[in-house]
């Protein structure tokens, strides 16, 4: 790292970020913490109830089984997504022509709208007039992921590894590509396994995006929204009912404002709890270099 | 990887190395290896993208048939082969204006982002300043606000200052999440390009927004296409700010996608035939930016 000039006069470089963030950020925010200590009943009559929503919320048993769900979901891809998105950039080739459309044929999912992304899906997966679903019957297995919840989660989880892989393809590729030719020299003069050439040069060279690809993967995994909602609207029963969902649920279509805003916090804080942790993991790798 | 850890390797080294101009070249037994991992590489790659394609291909197979065809069963090729579905969006207004909301508002985001992400990256990489480690960290934190928490806040919010339904809202709102990514790509940039190219600027006695203008920006010019890809592809894709921050002028075409769905029952082939066309303007905008992206994807970090 380079050492750095002490300049307060920095802030000014700043500003602009700050405020045009802050226009978007810091009000809503007040908002939804103005809202989960209160009970509202139209913009004119609300009375202060303190942590009385905080409390019910904590107590809620479908918002923890969607939190349990959210979690069990967000570790579910990460386990898959990162290997696989390891395995795919490991394959990619490094030179020419091929280079390139490798990479534009693997990041087209990236670039697609999300909800485009559950109609996909909704219609890939059907057993009548999709691909997916015509295969899951034809090898004998009862598949229909609109009333069956074990094949709903796993259509969402398939769906969001078709989806994200490529991100975390792309991203250790570029990792791949900025290891220096010196140390592949070094291995074949050594001899080195195949495996030895993973372990020991392109993994820890790797290290730095993983990281940065699993922080950017947990914190849309868990927000996601969308597609699930395309998808199967959160059913059958509540089987693909994540946080976001049970959120949108309570607020829009129960309008519950106030529990819904002291769930929006509890939510981000726990997000914010975990990407803390990544954040400085990252902060104090970079340091050590 | 020091000799030591494998005690094989003097062994070979020292012949195979010394290959002459008129020997034919000789392959060891690692690079032989090395070579059918490679093939066994190219046919795992080939494999992993026809299964990545698959469901796009499906996609692109149902616009190009009638309802009714969809309807009646599984084929690989359309037999009714149609342009109705895309013809039926080029004529409608509602259609055709949702993909030009999409990309106005996608645009300015873009523009938006960058302009404000370019000085504070700078400041990031280059100053020491009160709270800079906080500031950054609260940057980012926001791009871990979930948008379901804050939609109603937004709505009126953004109802409260008459922005509602105006591109620029929605331009403004995903502000949010692409501008902290900005940055952080930007700054990984930055920090890849020795602050002696500064001082030099200064002393040849340039001002710093010429020197920013004329040498810093050229400089960084990856970094910054890779940038706006980046904030091409979170604008282009998110939908739950987008819907509810828009009502008719502004609508984007996500949106329109799905309430024109409900409302007439499900029309298969316009469905997918719009899906289809969002997945466009994604791939001009890779392939233009495919020669940054190895660089840029690592976000300047490695």
């Amino acid at each position: 790292m380079q050492t750095k000039v002490e300049n307060n006069k920095a802030w000014f470089l700043v500003m602009p970020v700050f405020l045009i963030v802050a226009f978007s950020a810091i009000i809503p925010l007040m908002t939804v913490v103005n809202y989960s200590v209160q009970d509202i009943f139209d913009p004119y009559t609300r009375y202060f109830v303190g942590t009385e929503w905080f409390k019910q919320v904590m107590l809620d048993s479908r918002l923890h089984e969607a939190l349990l769900r959210q979690f069990v979901y967000s570790i579910t891809i990460l386990a898959i997504e990162v290997p696989l998105g390891i395995c795919v950039a490991l394959m990619m080739p490094t030179k020419g022509r091929g280079a390139s459309l490798a990479l534009i044929l693997v990041a087209i999912p990236l670039l697609i709208p999300w909800n485009v992304v559950g109609t996909i899906w909704q219609i890939f997966g059907r057993a009548d007039i999709g691909l997916f679903g015509a295969f899951m019957s034809s090898l004998g297995v009862d598949y229909n992921y609109s009333s069956n919840p074990t094949d709903a989660w796993l259509t969402v989880v398939l769906m969001d590894v078709w989806h994200w892989t490529p991100l975390i393809a792309l991203l250790c590729y570029s990792g791949l590509r900025a290891i220096p030719e010196v140390y592949y020299q070094a291995a074949r003069i050594d001899q080195a396994s195949r495996w030895a050439v993973f372990r020991y040069i392109q993994l820890p060279k790797l290290a730095n995006v993983l990281v940065i690809g699993m922080l950017l993967r947990f914190m849309d995994s868990f927000m996601i929204y969308t597609e699930p909602f395309v998808l199967t609207g959160g059913g059958p029963g509540s089987s693909t009912t994540f946080l976001s969902q049970a959120l949108v649920q309570q607020a829009i279509g129960q309008f519950d404002l106030g529990p819904a805003a002291a769930f929006s916090l509890v939510y981000f804080l726990i997000i914010l709890l975990v990407c803390w942790v990544f954040y400085t993991t990252i902060m104090n790798m970079q340091k050590d270099k | 990887m020091t000799q030591s850890s494998t005690p094989m390797s003097n062994k070979n080294s020292s012949q195979e190395y010394k290959v002459t101009k008129e020997q034919a070249p000789v392959y060891s037994r690692a690079e032989r290896k090395a070579r059918n991992a490679n093939t066994r590489g190219r046919f795992g790659l080939v494999l992993y993208v026809i299964l990545l394609l698959l469901p796009i291909y499906w996609l692109v197979n149902m616009s190009f048939k009638t309802n009714t065809e969809i309807l009646s069963g599984l084929s690989f090729f359309p037999a009714d082969f149609t342009w109705e579905n895309y013809a039926k969006i080029f004529s409608d207004s509602t259609w055709y204006m949702g993909y030009v909301n999409s990309i106005l508002y996608v645009s300015m985001n873009m523009v938006i982002s960058l302009l404000v992400a370019l000085p504070a990256a700078y400041a990031f990489s280059r100053y020491k300043f009160i709270g800079d480690k906080h500031m950054f960290f609260w940057l980012l934190s926001n791009r871990m606000a979930p948008p379901a928490v804050f939609l109603l806040p937004f709505f009126q919010l953004y109802s409260s200052v008459g922005l509602f339904d105006t591109h620029i809202a929605v331009a403004l709102a995903h502000c949010i999440f692409t501008v902290p990514l900005a940055v952080w790509i930007l700054e990984g940039f930055m920090s890849g390009v020795p602050r002696e190219i500064d001082e030099t600027a200064y002393i040849d006695g340039y001002s710093f927004p010429k020197f920013f203008v004329r040498i810093f920006i050229p400089l960084i010019r990856s970094g910054i296409g890779v940038t706006a890809f980046f904030c091409f592809m979170f604008s282009w894709v998110e939908l739950l700010l987008a819907r509810t921050l828009t009502s008719v002028d502004a609508k984007p075409i996500a949106a329109i996608m799905t309430r024109t769905v409900s409302a007439s029952g499900m029309d298969w082939g316009l469905l997918a035939a719009a899906g289809v066309l969002t997945i466009l303007p994604g791939m001009l905008v890779i392939y233009f930016v495919r020669n940054h992206v190895a660089k840029g994807f690592a976000l300047g970090r490695v």
